[in-house]
């Protein structure tokens, strides 16, 4: 049993998330007392609580201290996703403000809700016990459902929150069951005392303890959309609001996996030989699932949805190695996915709109003679998600390969190098049917200073962080560090017992 | 006292006859409840260990179970209405508009 | 002594944000916004070259100033910043691609003032000077390959700017291919310079730290590293073997011929000889290279540039020839030598082109000189211009030229180089015989154009004529700052130079003045030669060109060199691809592959994407496939132990 310590309770863990939430209620107040018209409006309120956190995050990066009990940790890498995942939601924020007036969404539901989804991908960043990680997980999961199934006139909208919702709740209860056998095994659903408890080989190789990890794989991989746990996400993307699914290609992914590398990579290191085979096989089966399905797509959001599957792959590839050299190399990694996805959304969101169209490739032909920057920018981020040098995409996908590679996951790499060449056909596609295909004439024009603003911010940040990657490299592994400062005291006091 | 291996025991049942449910049946409303039937066949088993270990995170546990169980109901019932009013049926097998 | 000056940032930044400008508002806000801003970068950038070079003048020789842009690349022990350092040979540099730059900024509003392309132009000219200020200030070799590179890449688009004529496409697309083939030698050069320091433990490729520790490596890969660089810059300075590209780069517009084919880039490759000079002098035998490929080039363009009758084409291959001149001097160790001849050479080599371009922009774009002549009436101050340079490149002495040349034909002798002495007084006398040939062809004699075009020829216009008057003084005063040791104030720039490019020792007085007198003898026997031929006796040269008349082809065909090129190399590549590798490897084998590959993967691409069913059950059985998948492995592992 784990003595218990002097409760500490930080305003420093809450701050961010805290205001974030606040600004949800906030947002549902005001929204409330606002007709239809002008309720698009609590926009502005939700953007200026998503700034406002990321500059609180500042509040949570120092050293590693525990609070509330075990509850939430306050370290760098808390710190990172604390800004990274506001910046995300706030450019979504801006791409939305004519796509919900547009769309016909409620507009005050749709900023709370999407407000509250941050809060929770922001608690299970912070979180130090599996419970606050389970809630942080269902806050952003039960928003995303709701928000998939938004539009209610459209009938793909709301069959794709109900796919997501079914198979969602579904994979929650073997999560669950995951962390009770852990608890079961270990006693405590504090990440720390259950790092301590698997270090001792009797424990660590308990069935509860193998059947637990085995389950918290299963729901993890569910929600960062690594086959064979993936089968929700086409569908869920290309059915939902495009501003949606933005958020569920970013902030979900930045959530699930800021969890997901916390609790294995740093906390069940001890079991890494455990569960590095079972990672194998996921990331190999993600990337060539991913990328082999994404060929045949002719709907950009579907091409999109299995391209995040396979970038789920190679961000499991990293994770294998399980080496602390790869943690930098992820979190960077996902720096460069989260813009670059964003941009990508943010096109389609305003082809939506500027040609009353849907999002088949179809729809973007002939984009660069009608809309020149537009296709510009959707090349540039389709380049690097390609992993095109010097953009963001290849340095994170080099920087991780090659790590793997000093850990001597050989055939895992050669996987991961002939999916990335697969990978260029369908993201060049895109490229080709902008550049090189005659579309119809359109006359309808894109003047919406929010979405070309979150287009720069996607597009300079997919440049800047490629071409000069030191910055946020050292920021990566500075977080990453901190966050691993917790078991070395740890380790210290098992030897001299 | 009642080992609390046959509490493990049981909840596993319940757990594997919740994702059987899921899996077999076509009405909606009642794969949803297997999914409930899942996430109290996970509470038991959480009140069972803690109980054993005398540990009260265990039964706290439970009450936060409860909580997102009961508003996933509220959005899942709101979502699976929303559905039918587009499609006018709760049979899963109908909704296949988005594949491939 | 080093200094922290960031301003030298914002030296290298300006053009840059005349780039930013020029693409992005150019086009929007008209050609006088595009004007001012192109011009007033560049002279801002000037001005910061002018005090930087102030602030280095003041402090003890061997001092540098510098200033770091940023990290660069990052990786295990490599370390490469963003790092600009100001010293004696940047300084000049810099001032000279600044300086001569902007005043063809200046020259380039009036003369692209027609055309509607301008913003593009300029964006392209200060992405130019942008390019060519990052590869002169850049701290390490790598860095410098990105200057290099950038300055290959607007000599295409500059050379190819009226892309709608496919020769000057193709002639773009040759520049480029031919500078290419250099660039691999010179990227082959990096690599073994860095591997060399490398495994000495020096990561960083900054020419400061490779100088110290240059005694490190070994003459053999000195020679390597040395000869693959000089093969780099064959290529950029248009020197055998790879010189073909740069008279058919004439096709570009005339500022852009002055500025980059002519005062700047071209030079690069001295620049490069002379910033890694510690390195060539550990390898006596590249030093003879360099030499004497320079020595043979300079003789070998000035017969070629005999024979020439389009204007533009004498004056590439004179320019061809002169930097020949820098590579002796630079060869035979006079570094300082060489760049003092970069200078004075950007000076009137500018300064012709120039005024090469007023003739050309006033006869509605005529280059062949047979249909010129007598001009010197309508064009005085173009004349007057053109005779400075003139006289500044044959070298007559008291003028620029003859100060620089002069230095490096001294120290090719003193340094026992005879025979290459020779042969590079012999082509002082080709220089001022084709030279004073363009010159007397082009205003003397009588007008061979049409009564009406001729009286229709007119003075350029200010902004045109400024730039002519200002380098027409630098011309003929410009040699002032190197005079002969014991003259005057003696050499100025070559104390200035000599922390970082060394001195050469002096030949005694006696022998300079007998050495100089010998050149300028032969110079002005070449400029007789032709008074006579082209002013005198204008039927001399016709009929000399009738009794030698298989030389006269030979030269007038430029030796047949780019036939020979077509023929050895371009052909059987050509051959090898379309017949041999097109026709039956690829088609047949390689096709077979890669079709395969293709079909297979799209086969695969349907198959995945089938699984997709749609059902939301058919989803939870997958799902529970991958459970049962890894719970049973676990169970397994659990029951192994």
């Amino acid at each position: 049993m784990q003595a218990l310590g002097p409760l500490i309770l930080s305003w420093r863990s809450v701050l961010a998330p805290g205001i974030v939430a606040l600004t949800a209620v906030v947002t549902m107040l005001v929204g409330s007392g606002l007709s239809e018209d002008e309720s698009e409006s609590v926009g502005w309120i939700a953007l200026t609580g998503l700034v406002a956190a990321a500059i609180a995050s500042l509040a949570a990066s120092g050293d590693h201290i525990v609070t509330f009990g075990g509850s939430l940790i306050i370290d760098d890498y808390t710190a990172f996703f604390y800004l990274l995942i506001p910046v995300c939601s706030a450019v979504v924020v801006l791409f939305s403000f004519d796509y919900v007036a547009a769309l016909g969404l409620p507009a005050t539901e749709y900023y709370a809700l999407l407000l509250f989804a941050t809060t929770g991908m922001m608690l299970m960043a912070g979180a130090g016990d599996l419970i606050v990680m389970f809630l942080g997980l269902e806050t952003m999961s039960i928003s995303a459902y709701v928000m998939a199934a938004m539009a209610q006139r459209d009938p793909k909208s709301s069959e794709a929150g109900l796919k997501y919702f079914l198979l969602g709740a579904f994979s929650t209860g073997f999560l669950l069951y995951g962390i009770a056998l852990l608890y079961g095994a270990t006693g405590s659903i504090k990440l720390e005392a259950v790092a301590q408890m698997v270090r001792k080989h009797s424990i660590a190789l308990s069935p509860f303890v193998l059947l637990g990890l085995g389950l918290i794989l299963v729901g993890f991989g569910f929600k960062v959309a690594a086959a064979p746990f993936h089968v929700w996400t086409p569908d869920a993307y290309e059915g939902a609001p495009t501003s949606v699914t933005a958020l569920m290609a970013v902030g979900i992914k930045l959530g699930a996996f800021a969890g997901f590398i916390r609790v294995l990579l740093i906390y069940l290191a001890p079991l890494h030989a455990q569960w590095s085979g079972v990672l194998w096989a996921l990331a190999a089966l993600s990337m060539t699932v991913g990328n082999l399905a994404a060929l045949a797509q002719e709907n950009i959001k579907r091409m999109l949805a299995y391209s995040a599957i396979a970038h789920a792959g190679y961000i499991l590839v990293g994770m294998t190695a399980g080496r602390s050299e790869v943690g930098p190399a992820l979190l960077y990694y996902l720096l460069g996915y989260a813009f670059a996805n964003l941009g990508a959304f943010a096109v389609l969101v305003a082809v939506e709109q500027a040609q009353q169209s849907g999002t088949k490739l179809d729809d973007l032909s002939g984009l660069a003679r009608n809309h020149p920057m537009l296709a510009a920018a959707m090349a540039l981020f389709m380049l690097s998600l390609m992993g095109m040098p010097p953009l963001a995409g290849f340095v994170g996908k080099f920087y991780i390969f090659s790590v793997a590679l000093e850990s001597r996951y050989v055939w895992l790499v050669i996987i991961a190098t002939l999916n990335s060449v697969v990978s260029a056909y369908y993201y060049a596609r895109v490229i080709v049917a902008m550049y090189m295909r005659e579309g119809a004439e359109r006359q309808a024009q894109t003047r919406q200073p929010t979405l070309l603003f979150a287009l720069a911010v996607a597009a300079l940040a997919t440049v800047i962080i490629g071409l000069l990657p030191h910055p946020y490299i050292s920021a990566s592994s500075a977080a990453y560090a901190s966050a691993e400062q917790v078991l070395r005291p740890a380790t210290a006091a098992l030897q001299t017992k | 006292m009642t080992p609390i291996n046959y509490y493990l025991g049981l909840g596993a049942l319940l757990f594997a006859i919740g994702t059987v449910g899921v899996l077999i049946r076509r009405n909606l409303i009642v794969v949803f409840m297997s999914i409930e039937l899942m996430l109290n066949a996970v509470n038991l088993t959480f009140i069972a260990l803690g109980r054993a270990m005398g540990s009260a995170d265990g039964q706290v546990i439970v009450f936060f179970v409860m909580i997102v169980a009961g508003v996933e109901a509220a959005v899942g019932l709101g979502i699976i209405l929303a559905a039918f009013r587009n499609r006018l049926t709760v049979n899963a097998d109908e909704f296949n508009l988005l594949r491939w | 002594m080093i200094v922290e000056f960031p301003a030298l940032n914002l030296l290298l930044l300006m053009p840059a944000i005349g780039v930013a400008f020029n693409l992005f508002f150019g086009y929007r806000l008209g050609r006088s916004a595009v004007n001012t801003v192109s011009v007033g970068v560049v002279a801002i950038a000037f001005a910061l070259s002018v005090w930087a070079t102030v602030k280095l003048a003041t402090m003890p020789p061997g001092s540098c100033l510098q200033a770091q842009l940023g990290p660069w690349i990052y990786a295990g022990p490599l370390r490469l910043d963003v790092l600009l350092r100001f010293d004696a040979l940047a300084a000049v540099m810099s001032l000279v691609v600044s300086g001569v730059g902007c005043l063809i900024h200046i020259y380039s509003c009036g003369y692209m003032g027609e055309d509607p392309d301008f913003a593009r132009y300029f964006a392209y000219m200060n992405l130019f000077t942008f390019s060519m200020l990052l590869l002169v200030l850049a701290g390490n070799l790598l860095l410098m390959f990105v200057g290099w590179e950038g300055v290959g890449l607007c000599s295409y688009l500059l050379i190819a700017f009226w892309y709608d004529n496919p020769l000057f496409a193709f002639n773009g697309r040759k520049a480029f291919v031919v500078n290419r083939i250099g660039d691999v030698g010179f990227l082959l050069g990096i690599f073994v310079l860095f591997s060399a320091f490398a495994s000495h433990g020096l990561w960083t490729l900054d020419f400061a730290e490779m100088r110290e520790r240059a005694g490190l490596i070994s003459p053999a890969i000195a020679t390597i590293a040395c000869l693959l660089l000089f093969f780099g810059a064959t290529g950029k300075s248009a020197q055998i073997p790879l010189y073909v590209w740069l008279p058919d780069a004439m096709v570009g517009p005339t500022p852009v011929s002055a500025l980059i084919h002519a005062a700047t880039m071209v030079t690069a490759g001295v620049y490069v000889v002379a910033r890694l000079n510690f390195l060539f002098a550990l390898s006596p035998s590249t030093m003879e290279a360099v030499a004497t490929i320079g020595t043979v080039t300079a003789f070998f363009a000035a017969t070629i540039a005999l024979a020439q009758s389009d204007i533009k084409r004498v004056l590439a291959y004179s320019t061809i020839s002169q930097i020949g001149y820098m590579f002796l001097g630079a060869g035979v160790g006079a570094f300082g030598a060489a760049i003092f001849h970069v200078v004075t050479h950007a000076f009137f080599k500018a300064l012709l082109f120039l005024g090469a371009g007023s003739v050309i922009h006033a006869l509605g774009g005529e280059q062949d000189m047979n249909r010129m002549g007598g001009l010197r009436r309508r064009m005085p101050l173009t004349h007057a211009a053109m005779l400075a340079g003139t006289l500044a490149i044959s070298a007559v002495p008291g003028f620029s030229g003859f100060f620089s040349k002069d230095e490096i034909l001294q120290a090719a002798y003193t340094s026992g180089h005879k025979t290459l002495w020779l042969i590079a007084v012999v082509t002082a006398g080709l220089t001022g015989l084709y030279m004073f040939r363009l010159f007397f062809l082009t205003f003397y004699g009588k007008p061979r154009l049409s009564e009406e075009r001729f009286a229709e020829v007119h003075e350029p216009p200010f902004v045109m004529a400024m730039p002519l008057v200002v380098l027409a003084a630098l011309s003929v005063f410009g040699g002032l700052i190197g005079l002969p040791e014991g003259v005057l104030w003696g050499n100025q720039i070559g104390a200035f130079l000599a922390p970082i490019t060394g001195r050469v020792s002096a030949a005694p007085a006696q022998a300079v003045m007998l050495l100089s007198a010998i050149t300028s003898g032969v110079t002005f026997i070449g400029i007789i030669l032709a008074l006579i031929g082209y002013v005198v006796i204008p039927t001399l040269p016709e009929r000399l060109a009738a009794w030698a008349q298989g030389l006269y082809r030979l030269l007038w065909s430029k030796y047949y060199v780019d036939e020979l090129y077509d023929f050895l190399i371009t052909r059987p590549v050509l051959f090898l691809s379309s017949a041999i590798l097109g026709r039956n490897v690829d088609s047949l084998a390689i096709d077979a592959v890669v079709d395969g590959t293709g079909e297979a993967v799209q086969g695969g691409a349907t198959a995945v994407r089938r699984v997709e069913t749609g059902n939301v059950q058919h989803y939870v059985l997958i799902y529970l496939g991958g459970v049962l998948l890894i719970v049973g492995y676990y169970l397994l592992s659990a029951l192994r132990h």
